[in-house]
């Protein structure tokens, strides 16, 4: 069976452009509608995916979009290992790459998904968030992202639907830098964000990025009519131990500067990797991903309670804005982190990017996917205020 | 209670009884009014008679936060046995209840045990008790009009909105071709669409039941300091 694929014509603009200057229009849609509009307007070469909850949404509607002629090539692979290996060697092509996965799939696809920043894959890969851990569920704990934080790519957490687009879009910008070319991970919880409707600013889908330019790009393409007999020569495997423990260390450092080099990318494109309110509070928010909406409402309301209480909303996971952050809260007595999983990583990353850790309040946290509910973390803003907070359940 | 710039609302009721379809068209009423309203989408069994609980947002400013109303400004309950029974999926069926609020139940009778009223009075809460499926059989002539007239009594009892809002909400959707909140719930639509043979029918059989628990509304004195307002249909 075939099918004829639309051939659209699209103009192709700069990523500035698109994020910044083109004409916007607003529309009321879900998360998951969100990544996929921004696949369409990203001039994507090929998606490769793997159903899971809550992410199959998402990749439902890239599955759309290549129909309509917005995606050059779309295939359903056989799992997350098989997806994610995939992506690897399809970006020997030097083409464009997008996919996405939750929870347990991120996890089964891991092995293939920490070795793309060592093989330089410029992919963009969706996290749509859910429980890993048994018992069985397909709830929002976003524990999976702490097993993404240590491979070297690069993370973006959205807050809401828009945060979706826009961040999905720059993510591919930030991949394909010549001095990241790295993957680039759009992180948002599953149903609080991919199933909910939020409204979205949203370019025109006749707009495209210009086409990846694998002329530029710092690892050649691979010449697929004579193939290489060896894909990766001189593997540090192939040598004496002193000259593997060399490449391997240099890799990784090379690795861990591109991430950082992203850094420029994210004020360039996103507005820095951390959005600041009220910057002279004494007790701050400190929140990434759809807690930052629950972390913008607690905000809301201590300022109008005449709390002296601030927001920082980290938009980056990696490369993690420790300098910012600190800069920030150098004056502040407490910060509240709350988040969806239990472990706290981003409770962690807080403590240690900072000289005084104790200020920091470990929480509220809710795990197995459930609700944040605003209160918690008004509780623990009258707590580290001194005050009383009566909140009765 | 005191008006409030943000409303949080749960509602639980019974499948079939139009939870969804409640909290679906109370958006679409604050969105006419001009003001914002944010709705969290219920995954439990779409199926008749299972407990429901559907959750929104009404403000006069953009709503931030996302996920289940853990604690509400105002508890709907659409049928006594989530009280008395225990259907809910939020136990006991005040869980959470902040200060000062407000409770509507769909009841002919006192469903409250000594404990709860307890409860419910340290908590300095009004709760008002109608007959609304009853208020349904006899305006619309049917009791699937029951979430028309637990949304009437809500919004007329906090003025949120005009009539005119609501209407233009019922329109969009009874009328439109735009919306469905589930599969189970538009087949259950063209049901109704049957009984009542026109959909302008159906509008206005709503709009009537609406009208009616406003002016209900109207009559009650929330400033008493009785913990319990029961309403007789008075038809």
């Amino acid at each position: 069976m075939s099918y004829e694929r639309p051939k659209l014509v699209k103009t192709f603009v700069d990523i500035n452009y698109m994020l910044k200057e083109a004409p916007r229009k607003q529309h009321f849609i879900t998360g998951a509608q969100a990544m996929a509009e921004a696949v369409k307007r990203a001039n994507v070469d090929m998606a490769i995916a793997y159903p899971i909850t809550p992410q199959s949404e998402v990749m439902h509607l890239v599955a759309d979009a290549f129909h309509q002629g917005h995606v050059k090539e779309y295939y359903r692979a056989e799992e997350e290992l098989g997806t994610m290996s995939a992506i690897a060697g399809a970006s020997r092509a030097g083409v464009r790459l997008f996919t996405a996965t939750s929870g347990p799939g991120l996890l089964r696809g891991l092995e293939a998904i920490v070795s793309w920043s060592g093989h330089r894959v410029p992919a963009v890969l969706g996290i749509l968030t859910r429980v890993v851990n048994a018992p069985l569920s397909i709830q929002p704990d976003n524990i999976e992202m702490a097993y993404m934080m240590h491979c070297g790519a690069v993370m973006l957490h959205a807050e809401n639907q828009q945060d979706t687009f826009d961040m999905t879009l720059a993510a591919f910008a930030i991949a394909e830098k010549v001095d990241v070319y790295i993957p680039v991970a759009v992180a948002t919880e599953g149903f609080f964000v991919t199933h909910a409707k939020g409204y979205v600013n949203m370019t025109s889908d006749e707009l495209a990025l210009t086409p990846f330019d694998a002329i530029a790009a710092p690892v050649p393409a691979m010449d697929n009519e004579t193939p290489p007999a060896r894909i990766q020569r001189d593997a540090p495997v192939q040598k004496s131990n002193f000259m593997s423990y060399l490449i391997h260390a240099v890799w990784q450092q090379e690795i861990w500067d591109c991430n950082k080099r992203a850094m420029k990318y994210v004020y360039e494109y996103l507005g820095g990797p951390i959005e600041v309110q009220n910057p002279e509070a004494d007790v701050f928010v400190v929140a990434s991903g759809c807690a930052a909406a629950q972390a913008r409402e607690a905000h809301r309301t201590s300022r109008e309670l005449g709390l002296s209480v601030g927001l920082i909303k980290v938009r980056a996971i990696r490369p993690f804005p420790v300098d910012e952050i600190r800069a920030t809260v150098k004056n502040a007595k407490a910060l509240i982190v709350p988040e969806h999983n239990i472990i706290g990583w981003l409770a962690q990353e807080v403590k240690a990017a900072i000289p005084n850790g104790g200020i920091v309040v470990g929480g509220p946290r809710v795990y197995g996917g459930m609700t944040l509910p605003v209160e918690l973390i008004m509780k623990e803003i009258h707590t580290a205020l001194g005050l009383e907070f009566n909140l009765k359940l | 209670m005191e008006a409030r710039k943000r409303y949080n609302i749960r509602i639980s009721g019974l499948g079939g009884q139009g939870v969804v379809t409640t909290a679906h068209i109370l958006g679409s009423t604050m969105d006419n009014a001009g003001k914002y309203a944010s709705l969290v989408p219920f995954f439990g069994s779409e199926k008749r008679m299972a407990p429901v609980e559907a959750y929104v947002r009404a403000s006069s400013e953009p709503i931030y936060e996302v996920g289940e109303v853990v604690y509400p400004d105002i508890i709907m309950i659409y049928h006594s046995q989530v009280i008395t029974h225990g259907k809910s999926y939020t136990m006991p069926f005040y869980t959470g209840l902040k200060p000062d609020s407000l409770i509507i139940i769909n009841t002919d009778r006192n469903v409250l045990e000594e404990d709860d009223i307890q409860v419910l009075k340290d908590l300095n809460a009004k709760v008002v008790q109608f007959d609304a499926t009853d208020l349904a059989v006899k305006v619309a002539g049917t009791e699937l009009a029951t979430n028309m007239a637990m949304m009437g009594m809500l919004l007329g009892l906090t003025e949120l909105v005009t009539t005119e809002n609501i209407e233009k909400a019922v329109k969009e959707r009874f009328l439109g071709t735009s919306f469905i909140s589930s599969g189970g719930t538009a087949a259950l639509d063209s049901a109704i669409e049957k009984k009542f043979k026109k959909k302008e029918e159906l509008l206005q059989k709503n709009m009537d039941v609406i009208n009616k628990t406003f002016e209900m509304a109207n009559s009650v004195d929330l400033s008493g300091s009785e913990l319990i307002v029961q309403l007789a249909p008075n038809l």
